[in-house]
């Protein structure tokens, strides 16, 4: 009863860990940043949802959309503000660029926290289920939310699939992660598809956190942790191999659920970080990772 | 080319007297606020010599910090030695644990290796509110030893700790011991095929800054008379070093000090914006970094350079 309890709870929840990750890991595999304001993406996506949805009564649909244009309008932000000046500053060596994205986007994602945490306070906020009632499944009462968010989350991925490796557009993606200079000479323009990426990853982790809302709900406190999971899933998972990062999700979260559930919920974040430092000590282009 | 450094010699020293005259008209609380912000110097300094000169993201200096503060408070606390081993004790988990981090380092590249120190940082927090018996959890803990009830000697103190931190650590960096790091930094290949050891120098590097972080983090508490997460561990205060260190000017060393003092007193500045000071202190930091790669120190030793 309680073993399949945690199969289906975990499942859900790492559906939404992959679903958060999975932009996280794309943005660097094509453009090679790593957004460490990417929690904030999904707060903001949360927050805003649930401003719409309950604060101005719009329904949860409403919200659902406005959350996913919030997260667009975040990343695109990040990129203008951040990103795109630290990459074009010349007064900034090229073979430093990376850490100053790291430091730059990092207080950026402060930045973002403290704004949240003054205009909605530090409360976590949850919006509406989408849907309401329980159906059974071998068993165990299940909410129609959850299995509406784990479909929801997959069918994301796999439009996400499909976007990649279906069509012309994101086939220029997938050349500029392994040859950005070709793509070049081909006579794309890079800026283009790295606007392009950016796009993807604001409706990526807009819908994570819009579903992170309805589901565990969310607070600016969040930010940082969020961050700091979606971090530890790709680099498990291999940094920039979504596939690496799908597998590393459900790792991290059927992990967090059994030891949840075993042990105690405080220590759920423990487990996950164990493994992680023994794959980036064993292994440490991560499990699905090249090079 | 020789101008400019003696001037900073001269500068330095003379800043080192007035700081040390301070007491003599300050009030007890500035002189509080300052006492905290030269071990936050010290913090700052120990990460730019990763940073900066070994070429290591360290997202957790917190990591050797909370070591050594908390070996500090738990010896006092458990076996009553003096203050002077306490720190002692501090200051040899601290190079354990700088130790441990290495390991990694040698091996991982750029943000691997930032992951393992922002994951140690993680552990060692929730080791701490595991063995809240012991360590006081998420209260913290207090200590029976405290440096000095005299604001002006706990102040005189933290000064002397950071000048002496300062000279070794900037002595260090333009040695050259310190010189042969930095090129093991920015190209392990080439340095290694000059015939360097690049594990021996990037050990080394580890060992000291993380001995001057555990020796601050043991004195800082001391100083307070208590230690907790917040305080000496939570990655919000490891944030605050790299901010410190940034805004200071990486590579400088001495401009950790300055972004340190800068960072304590723009918090205590912008007290009446209350949650809006970290977000005003996290955009002014941004700023420098957009328009001040090099930091403030560092964009004024450019400056004279030039000249």
């Amino acid at each position: 009863m309680e073993g399949v309890q945690i199969l289906v709870d975990g499942f859900a929840i790492s559906a939404l860990y992959a679903l958060g990750a999975v932009g996280f890991t794309l943005l660097f595999g094509v453009s090679g940043v790593l957004n460490l304001a990417h929690g904030g993406t999904l707060v903001v996506a949360a927050m805003i949802a649930w401003l719409v949805a309950t604060g101005l009564h719009l329904g949860t649909a409403t919200g659902a959309l406005a959350g996913v244009l919030a997260g667009l309008a975040f990343a695109f932000a990040t990129y203008a503000a951040v990103v795109r000046p630290i990459q074009r500053s010349r007064a900034i060596p090229r073979e430093e660029t990376e850490i100053f994205i790291l430091t730059g986007t990092l207080l950026w994602g402060i930045m973002c926290q403290t704004a949240l945490a003054y205009i909605f306070t530090t409360n976590p906020i949850t919006v509406p289920a989408l849907i309401g009632g329980v159906v059974p499944i071998l068993g165990v009462r299940t909410p129609r939310n959850e299995i509406l968010i784990a479909l929801a989350c997959w069918a994301v991925i796999g439009a996400l699939w499909l976007l990649i490796n279906r069509t012309r557009t994101g086939k220029t993606l997938l050349a500029a992660s392994i040859n950005p200079r070709g793509l070049t000479l081909l006579g794309f323009e890079l800026s283009r598809v790295h606007l392009l990426v950016w796009a993807i990853y604001g409706v990526l982790a807009g819908f994570a956190g819009v579903l992170l809302a309805t589901f565990l709900g969310a607070s600016s406190d969040a930010v940082g942790p969020l961050t700091a999971s979606a971090f530890s899933i790709v680099v498990l998972g291999g940094l920039g191999s979504v596939g690496g990062s799908l597998v590393a999700a459900y790792i991290v979260g059927y992990l967090e659920t059994l030891t949840a559930y075993l042990v105690a919920p405080t220590l759920r974040s423990i487990p996950p970080l164990i493994i992680l430092i023994l794959v980036v000590y064993l292994r440490p282009q991560g499990l699905l990772g090249r090079r | 080319m020789a101008l400019p450094r003696f001037r900073l010699l001269q500068v330095s020293v003379l800043i080192v007297v007035i700081a040390a005259l301070l007491p003599l008209w300050l009030s007890a609380y500035i002189l509080g606020v300052l006492t905290t912000a030269y071990y936050f110097g010290v913090f700052a300094m120990s990460w730019d010599l990763l940073f900066g000169f070994a070429g290591e993201v360290n997202f957790g200096p917190t990591f050797l910090i909370g070591l050594g503060a908390y070996t500090a408070a738990l010896i006092d606390n458990l076996l009553g030695w003096p203050i002077p081993f306490c720190v002692a004790a501090a200051a040899l988990a601290a190079l354990v644990g700088g130790l441990l981090l290495a390991l990694p380092a040698l091996r991982l590249r750029g943000p691997y290796f930032g992951l393992v120190t922002l994951v140690a940082v993680l552990l060692l927090q929730n080791v701490i509110v595991i063995f809240a018996h012991f360590t006081g959890g998420e209260i913290g803990m207090t200590v029976p030893d405290v440096l000095s009830v005299d604001a002006g000697t706990n102040y005189w103190i933290a000064l002397a700790v950071l000048t002496i931190s300062a000279v070794l650590l900037f002595g260090y960096s333009r040695s050259p011991l310190g010189l042969i790091l930095q090129a093991a930094g920015q190209d392990p290949v080439e340095a290694s095929s000059l015939g360097f050891n690049v594990a021996k120098h990037k050990l080394a590097a580890f060992s000291v800054s993380a001995v001057f972080s555990g020796v601050a983090g043991a004195m800082l508490i001391f100083y307070l008379g208590s230690a907790s997460v917040d305080v000496v561990v939570d990655l919000a205060i490891a944030v605050q070093i790299i901010i410190a260190a940034v805004l200071g000017g990486r590579r400088t060393i001495l401009g950790g000090v300055i972004g340190g003092v800068f960072l304590i007193a723009a918090g205590q500045v912008l007290l009446p914006l209350g949650q809006l000071s970290t977000f005003v202190v996290s955009a002014i930091a941004l700023l420098v970094i957009l328009f001040f790669p090099d930091g403030l120190l560092g964009h004024a030793l450019r400056r004279s350079e030039q000249e």
